[in-house]
């Protein structure tokens, strides 16, 4: 019976082939629209590190001087090197890191090549296994070098292809503008997507940097720090140690809550301490959220790209409403023919189905071709210069997604129209031709 | 024409009657709102700079290793620049508008207030006014004597002591400062404090755009007489004839790697090109946005003709019947037009309700301001257009149903 369903089906779309043309268009335009924005903002509202992210915290304090003092105010969104420094010595998290970011002038060792600007993140050791970052050779730093602010450093895969040709380079060195550093470790690929610990650099979903060095030594070489810094009073740059600024990120993992709980207990008992050495002059104004409430806090994904999800389920809507029109005119032009079904012996129920299969042969295709124009939006997306463009790909959740959007949306788009055209006695219809 | 016969008609088609509504309706609203951000686009994309737009180039470039001696060699950077046949005017800037980055500082009208009155961005470079090209509306422009080298204000910063002589003295407005400072006064030799140091205003400029903070104030922009050195992140901007930027961009380029080759060029563009990149995203929403609305439209009008054709089809021997008793076909054609105009009324003013409920989502989560009146008269013309238009044709086809129809039998 199905088969005879989409014979009927089939032959009954044939005969006016501009209707069913515009009724498919109109669903694979809205399917096509609504995919392409919705993958973006799947990919971009995504978990950068599924399964470690909930113990990944990232404390705040408020050591901000008196001026401008709102209370019930959030705290500020980076640290100063002081209490930076003092958290991380403190090691009352399993793991912690401090870190910055800079751009660090790189000298290759090949002749005929430019020295050129690259990205660096000057951190400490724990960020390594805390962040899951994967290595290709070597080992990433410990704890004692950041300690005796030694010169060594770990470079990204990319940078190890273009300086050492691909080759294991652990043990030979970088040389940054005057300064040599060891390289002691090459990273594996790695975006993790958004650029979660520090999203002052290049945007939110920027690549990883490609020198990573400890922070100490960063200081100790002097090198530029990137990145949005914040003061109350003077400062200098060479005295970023003790100057009133603040701006370096620290992130902690806290493996169960419990811990999370004390490690936040500690954050408002630190302040306190600090108020009465006289170095906070506001009350203590502590916050620690996990990885993604961090991530929604900094309002990471762009308001265009949710502006344009709700565009593209705008109009896929009024596709839709008028998908239900023309299905609805067109099997009501049918009424005759139905009519006579019905007095043939065809039951209520048979015309319904008969009508969904219909319909949902419309909504296949208008579902396949949606489909290919999802293909199509992304590929577009890819083409732009914005720094998340590259990684708007249809994943296999957002691929059945699809479907079963496409499919689903055009059977209830037919729902109305079958039931309205099954409602009809067979005599009036008959008698009227 | 009586509206009677079409409303118990409509009565009849319930459904349909209403999924044109909806479908009216939702187009109605979407398109108000969408048609209502691009616009709001177009007037970002316009916004006025202040500076000389198309005499601009800019060259950012890092040091290897640390540069010795760097003031004196910012110096010697500037006057070779200056030297460049077709070059007018050159300067060491720390942040340009519409530019990544941007230091701001908070400003008050009295050193004990608690919170500040505004915050500014700090422009600051010698000569940077008269390379910008700001347009002086009051006062005069920052002069060398004015200017302290940024170790040096730094340092008195650190000190504390706020009457530190070492500190800007005097500095430069934006006329949009002075307009929230000192509304309808003369700004001129008026004092404000960054923190508790007093700094006099010594003139006024008409425009000047802030780096990227815009939601801030626009034009909250300081002009600040500081010098810095190039490097560290700030820039040689370059002056010259439009006509004239590509060659004078490339002599520099060359007179800079001979003087010092020790450096790379982070950055060598004319400031066009930044004002292109920064309203990049702006100007695809703004044709993405179009494009949904020609959509939208589209589908719309074909939706009304597709259900238009239906119900003449459907209605062919009842305006045969019409004809055969004394009906004219404008009769016919009027009929048509008008339950189009109907269901047009009733989706247009849901659709209005609609578009204004948009509009307080937009302005709740994205600092939309609130949807002109205007837009409604207008969206609701255009939509009435519209269905017009695309019942016209399945009603021309129904006004030459001729009569003879009705004496027929299929």
């Amino acid at each position: 019976m199905f088969g005879y369903y989409i014979d009927l089906a089939l032959r009954s779309l044939k005969r006016n082939k501009v209707l069913t043309a515009l009724m498919v268009l109109a669903i694979a335009v809205g399917i096509g629209a609504s995919m392409t924005t919705l993958t973006v903002l799947h990919v971009l509202s995504g978990d950068p590190l599924p399964g470690k992210s909930q113990t990944l915290f990232y404390p705040q304090l408020d050591p901000q001087s008196l001026a401008n003092y709102q209370s019930a105010g959030e705290p500020p969104e980076q640290h100063t090197w002081i209490d930076g420094m003092n958290l991380l010595q403190a090691r009352r998290a399993d793991r912690q890191a401090l870190m910055t970011g800079g751009t660090v002038p790189v000298r290759p060792p090949l002749s005929g090549m430019d020295p050129f600007y690259a990205d660096a993140r000057y951190t400490t050791a724990d960020f390594f296994p805390m962040f899951n970052v994967p290595l290709l050779y070597g080992n990433t730093w410990s704890a004692a070098d950041d300690d005796n602010k030694a010169r060594v450093a770990v470079i990204s895969r990319t940078l190890n292809d273009k300086l050492f040709n691909g080759k294991d380079s652990t043990g030979q060195v970088l040389l940054l503008g005057d300064d040599a550093l060891r390289i002691v470790g090459v990273l594996d690929s790695w975006r993790p997507n958004p650029h979660f610990y520090d999203n002052n650099m290049r945007g939110s979903y920027a690549q990883a940097e490609d020198v990573f060095l400890p922070l100490t030594t960063s200081r100790d070489l002097k090198l530029t720090h990137d990145g949005s810094m914040s003061c109350w009073g003077g400062h200098t740059n060479d005295k970023l140690e003790t100057a009133p600024c603040i701006w370096l990120q620290l992130w902690v993992q806290l493996d169960t809550p419990a811990k999370a709980a004390a490690y936040k207990e500690y954050l408002t008992h630190y302040s306190q301490e600090q108020k009465l050495l006289g170095r906070f002059q506001r009350s203590p104004n502590v916050r620690l959220r996990d990885l993604m409430e961090w991530l929604d806090y900094q309002k990471v994904v762009p308001s265009d790209v949710r502006l344009q999800a709700w565009l593209a389920f705008g109009f896929l809507l009024v596709c839709l409403v008028n998908t239900v029109g023309l299905m609805l005119a067109k099997f009501m032009r049918r009424a005759g023919e139905l009519g006579v079904r019905r007095a043939l012996g065809a039951s209520k129920r048979a015309l319904f189905s008969q009508l969904l299969v219909e319909s949902g042969v419309i909504g296949l295709s208008g579902g396949v071709c949606g489909l290919l124009l999802a293909f199509l939006g992304l590929w577009l997306v890819r083409q732009r210069p914005a720094n998340y463009a590259s990684l708007a790909h249809l994943d296999m959740s957002m691929l059945l997604t699809t479907f079963l959007l496409a499919v689903g949306a055009s059977l209830m788009a037919g729902l109305l129209p079958a039931w309205r055209a099954c409602q009809i006695t067979p005599g009036l219809q008959l008698k009227s031709n | 024409m009586e509206i009677r016969p079409i409303l118990s008609s409509l009565r009849r088609h319930k459904v349909a009657a209403w999924l044109v509504i909806i479908e009216v309706a939702l187009t109605c609203a979407i398109v108000c709102n969408a048609v209502f951000l691009i616009s709001q686009r177009v007037e970002r994309m316009h916004m006025v700079s202040g500076i000389a737009e198309h005499e601009l180039s800019e060259i950012r470039l890092a040091n290897l290793g640390v540069r010795p001696d760097s003031k004196a060699r910012t110096q010697e950077d500037l006057a070779a620049l200056r030297l460049i046949p077709g070059v007018t005017q050159v300067s060491v800037a720390s942040q340009l508008p519409f530019g990544s980055s941007e230091t701001n500082d908070n400003v008050k009208l009295d050193p004990n207030q608690k919170l500040p009155t505004l915050s500014a961005a700090m422009y600051w470079g010698q000569n940077l006014a008269q390379t910008l090209g700001t347009q002086l509306v009051a006062g005069r422009n920052l002069r060398d004597d004015d200017f302290r080298d940024l170790d040096a204000v730094n340092k008195a910063a650190t000190g504390g002591d706020p009457n530190d002589k070492q500190l800007p003295q005097v500095l430069v407005i934006t006329q949009a400062v002075a307009d929230k400072l000192w509304p309808g006064k003369n700004p001129l030799g008026r004092q404000i404090f960054f923190d508790k140091s007093p700094v006099t205003v010594v003139g006024v400029v008409a425009h000047l755009v802030r780096p990227s903070n815009l939601s801030s104030g626009t034009e909250y922009s300081f002009l600040v007489p500081i010098r810095s050195v190039a490097g560290d992140g700030s820039s040689y901007l370059i002056r010259s004839a439009p006509q004239d930027r590509q060659r004078v961009l490339k002599a520099a380029l060359a007179i800079l790697r001979t003087l010092d080759p020790r450096r790379v060029v982070l950055e060598k563009r004319t400031w066009d090109e930044l004002r292109s990149d920064f309203f990049q995203n702006d100007r695809e929403m703004t044709g993405l946005l179009v494009g949904v609305c020609a959509a939208l439209l589209v589908v719309t009008a074909l939706g009304i003709v597709g259900l238009g054709s239906f119900w003449v089809a459907q209605r062919r021997r009842m305006i045969g019947v019409r004809r055969a008793l004394g009906a004219t076909r404008d009769d016919i054609l009027h009929y048509f037009q008008i339950e189009n105009f109907l269901l047009a009324s009733i989706g247009i003013v849901l659709g209005m309700l609609l578009a204004y409920g948009i509009n307080l989502f937009l302005m709740v989560h994205y600092e939309l301001p609130r949807l002109p009146g205007i837009y409604f008269p207008v969206g609701a013309l255009a939509l009435w257009l519209l269905g017009q238009g695309a019942v016209l044709g399945p009603a021309l086809r129904a006004a030459a149903v001729p009569p003879v129809v009705a004496t027929r039998s299929v």
